[in-house]
Order: C-alpha cells, then sequence, then structure tokens
C-alpha cells in the first residue's frame, strides 16, 4: 500500500507538516481561523522527532498486523482490507487508550480537542496526496509504495 | 564598554493578525533573529542579526512575516549616505578589513541593458522556433586553423586531428564554486544538472569529492594557486582542467577558506589538515610570465595525455586582452574571463567594488583582439561575471562570447537571496554553509530540478531570441555584433563595443 515516508536526509525540523495536519484536520481548514479562532483545535497526528542533528515526522505506519486493531476493545480502530489505512472511529473510542500503549511507532496521542478520544493519522481520509506531504518544503516526506 | 554606534540594517515586521505561533521562523532562522516566549505566549523578534534572507518570510505559512529596511533616516547627504557611513563606524569599531559575499552591489553600468538585440522584419524572415530546429550546440576548445579532407574515399573524412572539445547542449556553464563556499548538496545539485542538461560545472578550488567521480564526464577541474586536492586522479575524472589565474570579485586577491569549515570531508578533498585554513596565494608562485604559464598549461596537458581542454580562467583587468592573448598563445584552449560584477563566498568588500572592469567591454576586448590576431579560432571564449538572464546570455554570444558560465543566477535557482553573508557560513538556504543541520535544507533533488528549469528556460528564451533574429544555428550568431545597437553609449564605448549605435 501507499504509505508516508521520511527522508531524515533532508528533513528541516520547520514541523510545518504538524502544521498543516492541523489545519487539515480543523473545523475550518483555514490556516489562520483553525490557529486563531478554533477553540478545540486539534492536534497534529504526526510529531516531528528530533535529535542529535536529525529530524524527521512519525506518523501512523498503517501496519499490515497492526498491533492497536488488536488491542483496541470496541473495534473503533480497524484494518480497512481495501485501501490498507488504519482507520480510527471517533464514535466508537471510549479512550481507554490502549491503542496508545501497544503503537510500536508512539504515532497514536490522546486527541486534544476535549472529547477524549484518539488521534492518528488517517492519511487525509482520500486525497491523493496527504497534506503533509504536499506541504513539506523540502520534500522530506514522501508518499509511495514501496511494496511493504 | 563604550556602546556600539552600529545601528539595525533590518526590521521585521509581524502582522500579529496573522501570525500563528507556529514558531517555523524561530525553527528556520540560523542568526537567532525570531524566538518564542512562553510567558507571554508571544512571538518576538530582533532585527538586528536579520540578513534578509527572506528564509523565515518563504516558509511562513501564513505569510505574516516581512523583512523591511530598517526606517531610521541619516540626515541626507549625497557624499556621507548611511552605507559610507555605517563601514566607517564597523572599521573604527573592529580595526579590520570589510568582508562580503557575492558579486558587487554597486551601480557599476551594466552595459547589457545598453545593448539591444535585432529581429527580423520583411526582408529577412524570422523563423519559429516551436516549428523549425534551432541549434544550441557548443564545442569548447581549440579549432584548427584549417581543415585537411580526404575527397578520395567515396565519403570524404576529414583528416585533421582536432583537439579535445567540450559538447554543450546549452552554451551556459556552471561557474566555479568549491566544495567548501558551498555544500555537499549544493555541489551535487550543479552536478546533477550538467549531467541531465548536457553542461558542465566547474569545482572551483574545493578538489572533488569521491562521491563526485561519478560526473566526471561533466566537470571542469581547477588548479589554482593553492593547488588544493590536486592529484593526478582529479585530473584524470575530469572532462576538462581550468587553471584559475584570477576571479573577477576579487582580482589579484587569494582566497581563504576558513579552519570553521574544514571538516572531515572538505579536509581529505582538498587533502589538508581538518580545522585548519585553506588559503590560496593571490599568484601562482610558479607563474610569473607567460613562459611559466604556459609550463603548467603543458604540464597538465601531459598529465592527462592531451585527451581534455585545458582552459585559463582570468578576471577582466585593465589589459585583459593583451593577457587573453598570451593565455591563448600560450596553448590555452578556454579563455574563461570573470568581470567586475562577478560573485564570490568572501573578498574584501573595496577590493569587490572596486577593481576590474565590466565583462561586457573586457568581452568586446578580447573577442576583437583575438581575431585582430588571428587566432579566434585557437581558443574559446568563456564569460562570467553577473549574467542574470537569458538576454544576456544573448548579447555575450552575439558578441563573440562561445558560452557564459552562470555562478549567482544558479545560486539564486537554489534558493540564495543575495543576502552577501556567504563569508559567516550561516546560509539559511544550505548553500554557502557546511552545518549539517542547514545543509539539509537544500534538498540535492529539488536543487537539480529547479537548476535544470532554469537552463531549460533560456534555452528556450535564447531559441525565441534566435529565431526572432532570423537565425537558427548560435554558430551563426556567435561574435556577429551586427545583430547588436548600443543606446546611451558615448562613442568610445561603441568603439569598445564594436557595436553601431540605435538607429544607425
Amino acid at each position: 500500500m501507499k504509505r508516508i515516508y521520511a527522508k531524515e536526509e533532508v528533513c528541516i525540523g520547520c514541523r510545518l507538516c504538524e502544521v498543516h495536519c492541523i489545519v487539515q484536520h480543523s473545523h475550518s481548514r483555514n490556516i489562520i481561523k483553525a490557529f486563531r479562532d478554533e477553540l478545540d483545535r486539534p492536534s497534529p497526528r504526526l510529531f516531528v522527532e528530533e535529535g542529535d542533528a536529525l529530524s524527521f515526522a512519525v506518523q501512523c505506519r498503517h501496519c499490515d498486523d497492526a498491533p492497536c486493531v488488536a488491542a483496541c476493545m470496541t473495534g473503533a480502530m480497524q484494518k480497512d482490507e481495501k485501501t490498507g489505512a488504519v482507520t480510527h472511529d471517533a464514535d466508537r473510542c471510549v479512550g481507554c487508550w490502549m491503542c496508545v500503549m501497544v503503537c510500536p511507532a508512539g504515532a497514536i496521542r490522546r486527541g486534544t480537542t476535549g472529547d477524549k478520544i484518539a488521534s492518528k493519522c488517517d492519511l487525509c481520509g482520500g486525497e491523493s496526496e496527504p497534506v503533509c506531504v504536499a506541504r513539506c518544503p523540502n520534500e522530506a516526506l514522501v508518499y509511495e509504495d514501496r511494496g511493504e | 564598554m563604550s556602546i556600539s554606534h552600529l545601528l539595525d540594517d533590518y526590521q521585521m515586521v509581524r502582522d500579529e493578525e496573522r501570525c500563528i505561533k507556529c514558531q517555523v521562523c524561530a525553527r528556520q532562522c540560523a542568526n537567532n533573529v525570531h524566538w518564542y516566549d512562553e510567558e507571554s505566549d508571544k512571538m518576538n523578534s530582533d532585527g538586528g542579526s536579520c540578513v534578509a534572507c527572506q528564509r523565515c518570510v518563504t516558509l511562513c505559512p501564513t505569510d505574516a512575516l516581512s523583512v523591511r529596511r530598517r526606517p531610521t533616516s541619516f540626515r541626507t547627504n549625497a557624499n556621507w549616505t548611511a552605507e559610507v557611513q555605517t563601514a566607517i563606524v564597523k572599521q573604527a569599531e573592529t580595526g579590520g578589513v570589510l568582508l562580503s559575499g557575492m558579486g558587487t552591489d554597486q551601480p557599476h553600468p551594466i552595459y547589457w541593458d545598453k545593448i539591444l538585440l535585432n529581429a527580423s522584419q520583411v526582408t529577412n524572415p524570422s523563423i519559429d522556433p516551436l516549428r523549425e530546429p534551432m541549434e544550441l550546440r557548443t564545442y569548447l576548445g581549440r579549432k584548427p586553423d584549417r581543415l585537411e579532407i580526404d575527397f578520395s574515399a567515396y565519403t570524404p573524412t576529414v583528416t585533421t586531428r582536432i583537439d579535445a572539445q567540450l559538447k554543450l547542449e546549452v552554451p551556459i556553464l556552471f561557474s566555479a564554486m568549491s566544495y567548501g563556499s558551498i555544500s555537499y548538496n549544493a555541489c551535487l545539485s550543479l552536478a546533477r544538472a550538467s549531467r541531465d542538461s548536457g553542461t558542465f560545472y566547474n569545482t572551483g578550488e574545493g578538489g572533488l569529492h569521491k562521491d563526485f567521480y561519478e560526473y566526471g564526464p561533466n566537470t571542469i577541474v581547477q588548479v589554482a594557486s593553492g593547488r588544493f586536492g590536486v592529484t593526478p586522479e582529479y585530473l584524470r575524472q575530469a572532462a576538462a582542467i581550468e587553471i584559475k589565474i584570477g576571479q573577477g570579485a576579487k582580482p589579484g586577491i587569494g582566497g581563504h577558506l576558513p579552519g570553521e569549515k574544514v571538516n572531515r570531508a572538505i579536509s581529505e578533498t582538498r587533502m589538508i589538515p581538518e580545522g585548519s585554513d585553506a588559503i590560496s596565494p593571490a599568484p601562482h608562485h610558479d607563474i610569473y610570465s607567460i613562459e611559466d604559464l604556459r609550463q603548467l598549461i603543458y604540464a597538465l596537458k601531459e598529465a592527462t595525455a592531451y585527451t581534455k581542454p585545458v582552459g585559463v580562467k582570468i578576471s577582466a583587468v585593465h589589459n585583459v586582452a593583451a593577457i587573453a592573448s598570451g593565455s591563448v598563445r600560450a596553448g590555452a584552449d578556454i579563455v574563461a574571463i570573470d568581470g567586475i560584477r562577478g560573485g564570490t563566498g568572501a573578498a574584501p568588500t573595496v577590493i569587490r567594488d572596486n577593481v576590474g572592469i565590466p565583462i561586457e567591454l573586457a568581452l568586446a576586448a578580447v573577442d576583437s583582439r583575438l581575431r585582430e590576431e588571428g587566432i579566434r579560432n585557437q581558443a574559446s571564449i568563456v564569460v562570467a561575471g553577473g549574467i542574470r538572464n537569458s538576454a544576456d546570455i544573448t548579447k555575450a554570444i552575439a558578441l563573440g562570447a562561445d558560452a557564459v558560465y552562470i555562478g549567482t543566477s544558479a545560486l539564486i535557482a537554489m534558493g540564495c537571496h543575495v543576502c552577501q553573508k556567504c563569508y559567516t557560513g550561516r546560509c539559511n538556504w544550505g548553500i554557502a554553509t557546511q552545518d549539517p543541520d542547514l545543509v539539509r535544507r537544500l534538498n540535492p533533488e529539488i536543487g537539480t530540478r529547479r537548476l535544470k528549469n532554469l537552463l531549460r528556460a533560456w534555452s528556450l528564451e535564447i531559441k525565441e531570441m534566435m529565431g526572432a533574429m532570423g537565425v537558427n544555428a548560435i554558430e551563426s550568431l556567435r561574435g556577429n555584433r551586427a545583430h547588436l545597437r548600443g543606446v546611451g553609449l558615448s562613442d568610445t564605448e561603441l568603439n569598445i563595443l564594436g557595436i553601431l549605435p540605435a538607429g544607425s
């Protein structure tokens, strides 16, 4: 399946991927409104990890054998057989945080919108290219099928 | 301690209505102009260290930032301008030589803008480059005085031995910029773009990193006064060799790469100890005459078994024509001339702004001189120093150049905003720096693509201009000054340029 891959050799640690992820998942999808006016601004669904002169963005790997799907007691986490994406149904999520515990990539976090649900990458729900990839100023994120 | 009299050059203007405090500006500024204050939950900026490189402005996702010149007005004075006063203050406070990066920012005349191109009307049809083939291919190197052709066989063959030539698909090469003065990623972008576009880049006096050996067929290696990185292997890898005598931005001045930039990779490439200054002497200590130059040219030709053109790069100075003529007679296959507007990673500002002559006049003088002496065919002329667009290139070729070198234009294509702070090593665009955090900002894939685009765009425009003139091969335009007319130039200038005034 097509996945997002980070090219750490050209990641500049600007965190614009996080900014645009927030905008994409906001109500207005308008960057200024999302940041300045929306009270329940979502948290980013990918995270730039930084350390010793290296940085890269981490997001849900959409694992083939996803531990979060196995650990989810309500069935909120599902593996979409057709697209391969690991999806998260906010209506079913009860905020038990088992997915957060088992995620090997640390890519699931508690949402900050106040309704106590898990927050993770949804590949921008069918956009031809997730916004983090499209808006990365240095093309340090790519969306491609590497046959993995 | 007394206070500094220096005033900040720039001021950051932040549109508070648009700022979303994402801190991208703070993360991207290598000069620490921006910072986020957690206590007040505010973004702050200190314009004092801003160099107007536009990195934050470009990356700000809400266009909330702009850089302005600080509006403080010095009392108006035509002699004692703010720039003049600032320079004096800096020197009064430091006692040092003022340094600058890039080419001169002084308003020296740009003759390209006073030269206009011709176009065909009625009697000589123009050509549509989209419908008809246009030839930009250029060969650089020594051309024979006459051709011997054997007509005895059914297919005639040229029997004259043709010296080694560089084959260019576009008459544009990338100027000498060393690994050290620019980053690994910048060098890689230039090398790849050269390979993909069928042209050449020049190593400058920085040696050739082993990773770049694969681009050897598109590499011109430089032999300069410090001889850094020059080995038989280095010469073998190259398509051509260039002896650097001078550089337009600093004629008569050597080079100095500060030890801080000499990291392990650069030390290996230049073959000097890590952390030591790389100092190129002002002259070649073994070249004090044309005869000495001839010895080096032929030493390099011998070392490479006469398989590669050997060129000589000189700065455009007062007696450039005589020097070029001497270089050709000494055996140079290519003469590169760098004008006063040529760039540099670092030069004393006073040299950069005051030494040398404009490339247009130097080119015309050299081309005329070599023609008069009947040796124009013996070497190709490549001109450099402030070539800004395809019109400059077309005019240069009509004035007598075989091709042009572009340095600053190539850097701008990769992201440079000509802030002139190359010598600080804090290039926010990942070009003139060796800091791995900053180098990463230039993705070589993007750099390559942008350089290729620039060459492609300029090629298309050159073809358009040639087509308008009714010329379908760049060879027919080369040295064809009848296609040029001058406007607003004195008789003397027109004379030197060898062109007629507009209207005649």
